[in-house]
C-alpha cells in the first residue's frame, strides 16, 4: 500500500533534509571549502609549473591554461565532496535510530533514501555554482554554447545521482558516523588518478592505463568538452555508460541495505 | 495456525520464534501471547533477547523461524499492516536534533499522512500533554534526556498506534521523568492500546504489566503477574545494624504481618539503622534460572563464570 505514497513520503522528507541545508549553512560551506581549497592550491601553487607542461591549446598558457584545465576537476570533486557529506549524513540518521523509526512507520521503502539524495543534488548544485563563480573570479572564462552548458549540467546532476546513491549505501553499510566520512575516500582520489589534473600521457604507462579506463576520465574529459565548446565525443557515452551502471548497482545495494536494517 | 484466542482479543502474538546471528542463539523457541489492552512486560538481562524481540515485532528484523502476528497481521506476509498499527520506541531516542520538538513532530504527522489541520491539533495536543509546549521551537540538541525521551515517544503516538512497543523506555531517566512516562503508558493502555515493554526493572514491570515474562536464552523462563514472580523469588529481608555495631539479616516472606512480627522483637535503643530489602531483578534471575543476570551491578555478577558473560553478551 504504500507504494502510492513514495511521491508524499519523498517530499515530506525532503522537506526534512533541505531544512537541515538551510538552517546549518556551514554545512555547505564545509562541502564547498575542500575543492576551492584545491583549485587556489593547484591554480596558485602548482599552476606556474603545470601549466607550462601542458600541450599548447590555444591564446592562453600557464597558469590560465591550468586553471582551465582543472576547472571541470575540480567541479567533480565538488560532486563528490557533497556525497562525502550524504554518506556522513545517512550515517548519523542510520546510528541514531531516525531510519529506524521511519522503518517501523508506514512510510514508502524508499522515501527516506530518496529524499537524501535529492537534497544532496539540491547542495551539490549550489556548490557546484558557488566553486564555479570562484574559479571565473579568477580568471577562468568557459566557452561552452548552450548545449554545452546544458551537457555540463546534466552531467554534473547525473553524477550526483550516481555518487550520492553509491554514498547512501556506504553510510547505511559503514555502521558508524566516523567510518561513514572516511568511506568515500576513494571517490575524493580517483578523481587525481584520471585526466583531472594531468593529461594521462604524462603518467607513468601502467597508472596511464589505469587512469585511461577508469570511469573519472571519461566524465571529466566530458566535461571539459562541453565547458571548452567542443563535442565530447565517444567519452560521453562512455561517461553517461559508467553513471548508470553506477547507479543501479548502488540503488540496488542502498535498498538492500535498507531493507535488511542494522546487523543486530 | 495454531492461534486458540480469537484474534481479535490477541493483539501480539508471537509462536515458536527463533533467531541466531551466527553459532548464537539469542531466540531460542519464544511463545508469547498479549491480549488486547494489556501492558506486558518483558523482563531479562542484557542480552537475554529483548531487544531482537521488539525488533522482529516491529518489522526491523526478520526472524529465522516462528510465526508473530501483530493486531492479526502477520509481520512477514503483511509488514506494512503491522506498520500502520504499531508505534516504536526503542531504546536509544530516535529524534531529529537539527529540528526542533514541533518539527519533529510534524514530520511525524506527514509521515503518518495525517491531514495537514489534523496533523497540527494532533502535534499541538502531544506537546501539551508531554510538557513540551515552551520547547517547542528549540532544537532538540538543547534538550534534556528526559525531554528527549518525552518528544520520543510522543513521536511514537502521533500515529495514534494500537500496539506500542517499548524498548527499555525509561534507562537513564531520572525518577520524575520516570514516572512521567509511566502515565502515559497507563493512560493509553485505558484507551485500549497494547503495550510490549522491556526492562531490566522488576519495579517497572511490577508498576505497569498485567503479565511479566521473564526472558533467559532466548526464551519464556517464568511468566506470571508481578505478583505471582515475586512469589517464587525469595529474597525480602530485613536488614538490622545495632548501635554496638554488629548487623543481622533476616530474610522474611516479604508480607507486613512478618515484618511487624519482626519489628516488635527488637529492641528500640539498640537499634541504629534499618533497611527492609525487597526482591529485585537479580532475585529473580537467580531465583528462576540459576544464575545472575548481566543487568545487576554487584561484585557477584562480576565474578560469575566467563561462560555467562559470553552467553549474555548478544
Amino acid at each position: 500500500m504504500s507504494t502510492t505514497y513514495v511521491v508524499r513520503d519523498s517530499t515530506t522528507l525532503l522537506r526534512r533534509n533541505l531544512l537541515h541545508l538551510q538552517r546549518y549553512p556551514s554545512l555547505t560551506v564545509t562541502v564547498v571549502a575542500m575543492p576551492v581549497v584545491f583549485l587556489l592550491l593547484f591554480v596558485f601553487v602548482f599552476g606556474g609549473t603545470m601549466g607550462a607542461g601542458l600541450p599548447a591549446s590555444g591564446v592562453e598558457e600557464g597558469r590560465a591554461a591550468y586553471l582551465a584545465y582543472i576547472a571541470p576537476a575540480i567541479l567533480v570533486m565538488t560532486v563528490m565532496s557533497v556525497a562525502n557529506s550524504t554518506a556522513v549524513m545517512v550515517a548519523k540518521d542510520a546510528c541514531e535510530g531516525i531510519i529506524d523509526r521511519f522503518r517501523t512507520m508506514a512510510v514508502a521503502r524508499s522515501a527516506p533514501l530518496v529524499a537524501h539524495v535529492l537534497a544532496a543534488l539540491a547542495q551539490t548544485v549550489l556548490g557546484v555554482v558557488l566553486v564555479l563563480l570562484v574559479a571565473v573570479g579568477l580568471g577562468y572564462r568557459p566557452d561552452a554554447g548552450a548545449l554545452g552548458w546544458f551537457g555540463a549540467a546534466g552531467l554534473v546532476l547525473l553524477l550526483g545521482w550516481t555518487v550520492t546513491w553509491l554514498c547512501v549505501a556506504l553510510g547505511l553499510a559503514s555502521g558508524s558516523v566516523e567510518a561513514a566520512s572516511n568511506a568515500p575516500l576513494p571517490l575524493i582520489l580517483l578523481p587525481f588518478l584520471s585526466s583531472g589534473f594531468v593529461p594521462t600521457d604524462s603518467m607513468p604507462s601502467g597508472l596511464a592505463w589505469v587512469a585511461d579506463h577508469q570511469p573519472f576520465t571519461p566524465i571529466i574529459d566530458t566535461l571539459r568538452a562541453c565547458l571548452a565548446g567542443v563535442s565530447p565525443g565517444a567519452d560521453l557515452w562512455w561517461a553517461i555508460g559508467w553513471c548508470v551502471l553506477g547507479s543501479v548497482l548502488c540503488f540496488a545495494w542502498s535498498r538492500r541495505l535498507f531493507a535488511r536494517g542494522r546487523a543486530a | 495456525m495454531t492461534t486458540t484466542t480469537h484474534p481479535s482479543e490477541v493483539a501480539i502474538q508471537i509462536l515458536g520464534l527463533t533467531k541466531s546471528y551466527g553459532d548464537t542463539a539469542v531466540l531460542d523457541g519464544l511463545d508469547l501471547t498479549v491480549p488486547t489492552g494489556t501492558v506486558y512486560a518483558l523482563l531479562g538481562p542484557n542480552g537475554a533477547g529483548k531487544t531482537t524481540t521488539v525488533n522482529i515485532c516491529s518489522t526491523l528484523l526478520s526472524a529465522d523461524h516462528g510465526e508473530v502476528r501483530i493486531g492479526g497481521h502477520d509481520v512477514r506476509e503483511d509488514p506494512d499492516r503491522v506498520r500502520t498499527v504499531i508505534g516504536v520506541t526503542g531504546q536509544f531516542s530516535a529524534v531529529d536534533e537539527l529540528l526542533t520538538g514541533r518539527e519533529n513532530l510534524l514530520l511525524m504527522a506527514d509521515l503518518q499522512h495525517l491531514r495537514r489541520a489534523q496533523g497540527r491539533d494532533v502535534v499541538e495536543d502531544l506537546l501539551a500533554r508531554f510538557d513540551l509546549v515552551e520547547a517547542a521551537d528549540r532544537r532538540v540538541a538543547t534538550y534534556s534526556g528526559g525531554m528527549k525521551r518525552r518528544l520520543d515517544l510522543a513521536m511514537t503516538l502521533v500515529g495514534s498506534p494500537r500496539v506500542i512497543f517499548l524498548d527499555e523506555p525509561t534507562t537513564g531517566l531520572d525518577p520524575r521523568s520516570r514516572r512521567e512516562l509511566w502515565a502515559v503508558v497507563r493512560e493509553q493502555v485505558a484507551a485500549g492500546v497494547t503495550v510490549l515493554l522491556t526492562t531490566q526493572y522488576l519495579e517497572e514491570a511490577d508498576q505497569l504489566a498485567d503479565r511479566v515474562g521473564v526472558l533467559d536464552g532466548g526464551r519464556l523462563v517464568a511468566e506470571g503477574t508481578p505478583a505471582e514472580l515475586k512469589r517464587q523469588v525469595p529474597g525480602a529481608a530485613l536488614e538490622v545494624q545495632y548501635v554496638d555495631g554488629r548487623a543481622d539479616r533476616v530474610p522474611y516472606d516479604g508480607s507486613v504481618a512478618a515484618l511487624r512480627g519482626m519489628l516488635a522483637d527488637l529492641d528500640d535503643d539498640a537499634v541504629a539503622d534499618l533497611t527492609v530489602l525487597t526482591p529485585d531483578l537479580d532475585d529473580v534471575f537467580l531465583a528462576l534460572t540459576g544464575h545472575r543476570g548481566r543487568a545487576t551491578i554487584g561484585t557477584a555478577a562480576r565474578a560469575e563464570s566467563d561462560i555467562d558473560e559470553k552467553a549474555g553478551a548478544r
